[in-house]
C-alpha cells in the first residue's frame, strides 16, 4: 500500500511538472508546423513567468497576472515573427536574442520594481491558481485503488493544468479540422503552394506565432502563479528547450508531445522522489545524474532511438518569391 | 475573331538590370488554346506571372474578360477565373489529393462540410474533363502527370475560365503529354481558354489554335497556328541575332584528347537528361553543341566535369577514363587538364564575395606556386592576379575589389583568366558570353580561337546560336537530350535552328 501511494504521489507530481512543459511545446507546435523555427520559447515563458507575477503582486489577481503574462509573450512572439517573417532574419538568432533579453529583462525589472534580487513578492492565495477539487473527490478518496488516483491524481489540481490537458485535443482539433489548421500545415510545408492558393503566407504565420505566445503566457502564468508563488531568476531553468525537445521526439504531432511532455516530467518527479534514497541492487544514485536524466535521455533519444523526424519543410527558411 | 478573354497592353517588367518584359501587347480570344512559345528566358513565365498575380508590372494594363482589372496578388487573379499551373508545382507534398485542391478555398472554417463539397466537386470534374485521380491519396506518392492533373484539378475547382499552364509537358512522358493535350482540348470545347506556355514547337502545332513569339522579352509576333509553319515559328523564336565575325584559320585538328561514349544522364526526379550521348574532341578544335537551352547541354557538361553523376557511358580525358560514378574529384580533374568555364558563374564560377585575386585562384589553391607552408602566399596570389588582370583587360584593375563588384563581363573575364592560365589540355565552356557587354564577347572569343590554335581541345555550349557558328569547326545540334545531328559547316542558321527545335526527330520519328 506504501507503494502505491508512492506511485501516486510520483504520478501526481509528474503531472504538475509536465504542465510547463506541455503548454511550451503546443505553442512551439504551432509557430514551427507554420514554418517558423523558434528557440525563443524559453525566453518568452520567462517573460511570460515574471510578467505574471508582476502583475498578479500588483493587482492581487491570478487572472490579471495571466492576461498579461500572455500580453508580454505575446509582445514578443510578434518581434520574433516580426524579425523572422517581414524582415526574413535568421530565426535561431532572433530567437536566442529573445532568451537573452527575457533572462536579462526580467532580473533588472524585478529588482527595479520590487527590490528582493530580482524576486517579485511571495503572492497569497488571491493571487494564484489554486488546487480546484473536482466532485466527490473526498467522498470517493476511500476506495480501493480507483479512491486515490480519482482524488490525488486527476483531482486536485490549478485550473491551468485542465487547460493544458485540455490544449492537446484542442490543437489536434484545430490542426487537422480547421481550415486555419490545414493552411498552417502547408504554409510550413510549400509557403508557394499557399501563396499561390491566394492567401497571405505573412499573415497565416503571423497569426502562428501569436497562437505560440498565447500559450508561452500560459507556461509562464503556470509556473509563477500555480505552480510557485512568485518569479524566481531563470525559474524555467531550460524548460523551454526540454520542450522543444519533447516537440522533436514528436514529431509536431499533438498526442505525442503530450506523451513526450510526460515522460519528461516523470522523469523529472523520479528524480526529486528519490532524490538521495538508496535504490536496490545499484544502491545511492548521486543527485545530480537523477537530474541530468532528463538531459541524458533527450541526447539519446535525438541521437536516432525515435526514427527520423522530419520537420515541416519550409521550417526554418523565410519565404521569398523566387528571384 | 471572339470576344477576348485577356488583353495585356503595354506591360513592362524588370528584374534589376533584366528587362524581362518589354511593352508587351497579348490579346487571347476567349475559348481558344493560346501558345507562348520562346526559349528559355524570353519573359514567358514572367509574363504569366503577372497575369496570376505573382509578380506586380512596373507597367502597363490587364483587360480580363473586357473589364480593366488590377491583379495585385494570385488571389485577384482567382477571383478574375484565371488558374495557373505552374512549372514547378504548387502542391504541398505531404497532403492528399483532396486537401491542396481545397487550400485556399475552403469556404468555411471547418473542414468537415468543405471537405464534403469538394469530394462531391472532384466526381463531377472527373466525370466532365475525365481527371480521374484518387481523392485520398498522397501527392508525393503520385507519378508526376497526376501531381500535374491535380493542379488542373485545382484550378477548376476554383471556377477558372482561363487556365494558363507553364511548361507543363517538361516533367511528362509523351504519352502523358498527349493524354494533357486531349484534357485541354475538351477544356476548350467547354468553354474553357487556355494559355500554353512552352519552348516546343511540337506541341504549339499539336494543340494550339494561335501562337504568339516571345524572344528578349519582347512579344515579336502572333500567328494563327493553321496559317503559320515551323520554320517561321522557329526563325521567329531564335531570331536573327547580329552576327559577330571571328577571325580565324583552319582547325588543324590533332589528337583525340576528350571522349565521350554512349553517355546517358538523368537527374534527380529521374527524367532522362542525356541520352547516349557520344562524340569526341581533337586537339586544335573547337566543337560547338548548339541547342535551345534545357535540352540536356547543361547535365552534359556538367558531367564531363565531374560534377554531376552519369547514369551509363564512358568519358576519356586524354586517354584515361574518367570516374562517372559521382566520386569524380574535380580537383583532380584539373590537375589532369580539363579547365571548365561552368555556364552559371555566379552559382558555380565565382564566390561573389570574395576578392577579385581569391576567385582567380579559386580551385587552384592547393597548388605550391601560392602556398608558403600551410598558409597561403597572399603576395603570390596577387602579383599573379594583377597579371592575369593585365593580359585579361579585367577592369576595375584592382585584385582587392570584391568580385561582386565588377560587371559580368568582367566577372567572366575572371573565370576564363583562372581556367585558361592555368594551361589545360580540355577547356569545357559553357555559355561563356552569357549576360556579357559587346567588346568583351569580342575579346572572350579571340582568347577561345586563341585556345585552340595552341592545340586545345574546346567544347562549347552555347545557346547562341550565331557564337557556336562563329567559333566552332564542328556543330553538334542537341535536342531533349540526344545529339540530333552534326549540320555541315556550310549549313544556315534555319538548318540548324530546325534541328535545334527537334523537327527532324519528329519526322523521322513518324
Amino acid at each position: 500500500m506504501d507503494a502505491f501511494n508512492t506511485v501516486i504521489l510520483v504520478l501526481d507530481s509528474t503531472i504538475r511538472l509536465s504542465v510547463p512543459l506541455l503548454f511550451a511545446a503546443l505553442a512551439g507546435l504551432y509557430s514551427e508546423r507554420s514554418g517558423v523555427f523558434d528557440i525563443g520559447l524559453e525566453g518568452k515563458m520567462l517573460a511570460g513567468a515574471f510578467a505574471a507575477a508582476s502583475a498578479a503582486a500588483v493587482t492581487g489577481s491570478a487572472w490579471l497576472g495571466l492576461g498579461v503574462a500572455m500580453i508580454v509573450s505575446i509582445f514578443f512572439a510578434l518581434v520574433h515573427g516580426f524579425a523572422s517573417i517581414t524582415h526574413r532574419g535568421n530565426q535561431i538568432v532572433s530567437g536566442v536574442a529573445i532568451n537573452f533579453i527575457a533572462a536579462g529583462a526580467t532580473v533588472i525589472l524585478g529588482q527595479a520594481w520590487f527590490r528582493q534580487g530580482g524576486r517579485t513578492p511571495s503572492l497569497g492565495a488571491d493571487a494564484r491558481f489554486g488546487a480546484i477539487e473536482l466532485p466527490f473527490a473526498e467522498a470517493l478518496r476511500g476506495l480501493p485503488v480507483l479512491g486515490p488516483i480519482y482524488a490525488e491524481l486527476i483531482s486536485g489540481h490549478s485550473l491551468l493544468v485542465y487547460i493544458a490537458f485540455f490544449m492537446v485535443p484542442f490543437t489536434w482539433w484545430v490542426l487537422f479540422r480547421t481550415r486555419f489548421g490545414l493552411r498552417l500545415r502547408a504554409v510550413g510545408e510549400n509557403p508557394a503552394a499557399v501563396d499561390t492558393a491566394g492567401i497571405s503566407v505573412a499573415w497565416l504565420r503571423y497569426r502562428a506565432v501569436i497562437c505560440t505566445g498565447v500559450l508561452t503566457g500560459f507556461a509562464g502564468a503556470y509556473l509563477a502563479i500555480a505552480q510557485n508563488a512568485g518569479f524566481v531568476k531563470d525559474m524555467t531553468a531550460g524548460r523551454g528547450f526540454i520542450a522543444l525537445a519533447a516537440l522533436i521526439f514528436a514529431k509536431w504531432r499533438p498526442l505525442p508531445v503530450m506523451v513526450a511532455c510526460l515522460l519528461f516530467g516523470f522523469l523529472d518527479a523520479f528524480a526529486i522522489r528519490l532524490g538521495g534514497t538508496p535504490l536496490p541492487i545499484v544502491g545511492r544514485v548521486p543527485v545530480q545524474l537523477m537530474q541530468a536524466l532528463p538531459y541524458i535521455l533527450t541526447v539519446v533519444l535525438l541521437a536516432g532511438f525515435i526514427g527520423r523526424a522530419i520537420p515541416p519543410r519550409a521550417g526554418g527558411e523565410p519565404y521569398v518569391k523566387e528571384r | 475573331m471572339a470576344e477576348a478573354a485577356i488583353e495585356l497592353v503595354g506591360i513592362n517588367k524588370s528584374f534589376g538590370a533584366v528587362h524581362a518584359n518589354k511593352d508587351i501587347d497579348l490579346t487571347v480570344p476567349a475559348g481558344t488554346i493560346h501558345g507562348i512559345i520562346g526559349e528559355n528566358g524570353a519573359g514567358k513565365s514572367t509574363l504569366m506571372s503577372i497575369l496570376y498575380g505573382f509578380y506586380q508590372a512596373d507597367s502597363g494594363e490587364i483587360h480580363v474578360g473586357g473589364r480593366r482589372t488590377v491583379i495585385n496578388a494570385p488571389s485577384d487573379a482567382i477571383a478574375c477565373g484565371i488558374g495557373m499551373v505552374h512549372q514547378h508545382f504548387m502542391l504541398v507534398h505531404n497532403f492528399t489529393v483532396l486537401e491542396n485542391v481545397i487550400l485556399g478555398a475552403e469556404g468555411e472554417p471547418l473542414l468537415k462540410t468543405s471537405v464534403a463539397k469538394a469530394r462531391s466537386e472532384l466526381e463531377r470534374l472527373e466525370r466532365d474533363y475525365g481527371l480521374e485521380v484518387d481523392p485520398d491519396a498522397i501527392i508525393e506518392e503520385l507519378p508526376v502527370g497526376l501531381q500535374q492533373r491535380v493542379e488542373i484539378l485545382k484550378a477548376l475547382f476554383r471556377g477558372a475560365d482561363i487556365l494558363i499552364l507553364d511548361e507543363p509537358t517538361g516533367v511528362l512522358t509523351p504519352a502523358e503529354a498527349d493524354h494533357l493535350f486531349r484534357i485541354l482540348r475538351q477544356l476548350k470545347d467547354e468553354g474553357k481558354t487556355v494559355v500554353l506556355i512552352t519552348h516546343k514547337l511540337r506541341e504549339i502545332m499539336a494543340v494550339t489554335d494561335n501562337v504568339s513569339v516571345m524572344r528578349q522579352g519582347s512579344l515579336v509576333a502572333t500567328r494563327k497556328t493553321a496559317e503559320t509553319t515551323v520554320e517561321e515559328l522557329a526563325e521567329l523564336m531564335v531570331g536573327r541575332r547580329v552576327l559577330l565575325r571571328v577571325e580565324k584559320g583552319e582547325a588543324k585538328p590533332g589528337d583525340f584528347l576528350l571522349s565521350v561514349r554512349n553517355l546517358t544522364v538523368k537527374d534527380s526526379r529521374g527524367v532522362t537528361m542525356v541520352d547516349d550521348v557520344s562524340f569526341d574532341v581533337r586537339a586544335g578544335e573547337i566543337v560547338g553543341i548548339a541547342g535551345v537551352a534545357g535540352n540536356g547541354q547543361s547535365e552534359l557538361l556538367e558531367t564531363i566535369a565531374g560534377i554531376r553523376k552519369a547514369e551509363s557511358g564512358e568519358v576519356t580525358l586524354d586517354g584515361r577514363p574518367v570516374d562517372l560514378t559521382g566520386g569524380a574529384d574535380p580537383g583532380d580533374l584539373r590537375r589532369r587538364g580539363l579547365a571548365h568555364v561552368p555556364e552559371d558563374r555566379h552559382t558555380m564560377g565565382l564566390v561573389l564575395p570574395f576578392e577579385e585575386n581569391e576567385n582567380s585562384i579559386l580551385g587552384y589553391h592547393g597548388d605550391p606556386a601560392y602556398l608558403k607552408g600551410p598558409f597561403l602566399d597572399v603576395d603570390a596570389i596577387r602579383s599573379d592576379a594583377r597579371d592575369k588582370i593585365e593580359k585579361y583587360d579585367i577592369r576595375p584593375a584592382d585584385c582587392r575589389l570584391r568580385t561582386a563588384n565588377f560587371s559580368g563581363g568582367n566577372q567572366q573575364k575572371i573565370v576564363l583568366a583562372r581556367e585558361m592560365e592555368r594551361d589545360p589540355k580540355v577547356l569545357i565552356v559553357g555559355q561563356p558570353t552569357r549576360g556579357v557587354d559587346v567588346g568583351a564577347i569580342e575579346f572572350i572569343h579571340k582568347r577561345l580561337i586563341d585556345m585552340r590554335d595552341q592545340g586545345k581541345a574546346v567544347l562549347l555550349v552555347s545557346v547562341e546560336l550565331d557564337e557556336i557558328r562563329a567559333l566552332a569547326d564542328r556543330i553538334l545540334v542537341m535536342f531533349d537530350g540526344r545529339v540530333v545531328g552534326e549540320p555541315p559547316r556550310e549549313a544556315s542558321e534555319g538548318e540548324i535552328g530546325l534541328l535545334m527545335a527537334g523537327v527532324e526527330t519528329r519526322e523521322a520519328a513518324e
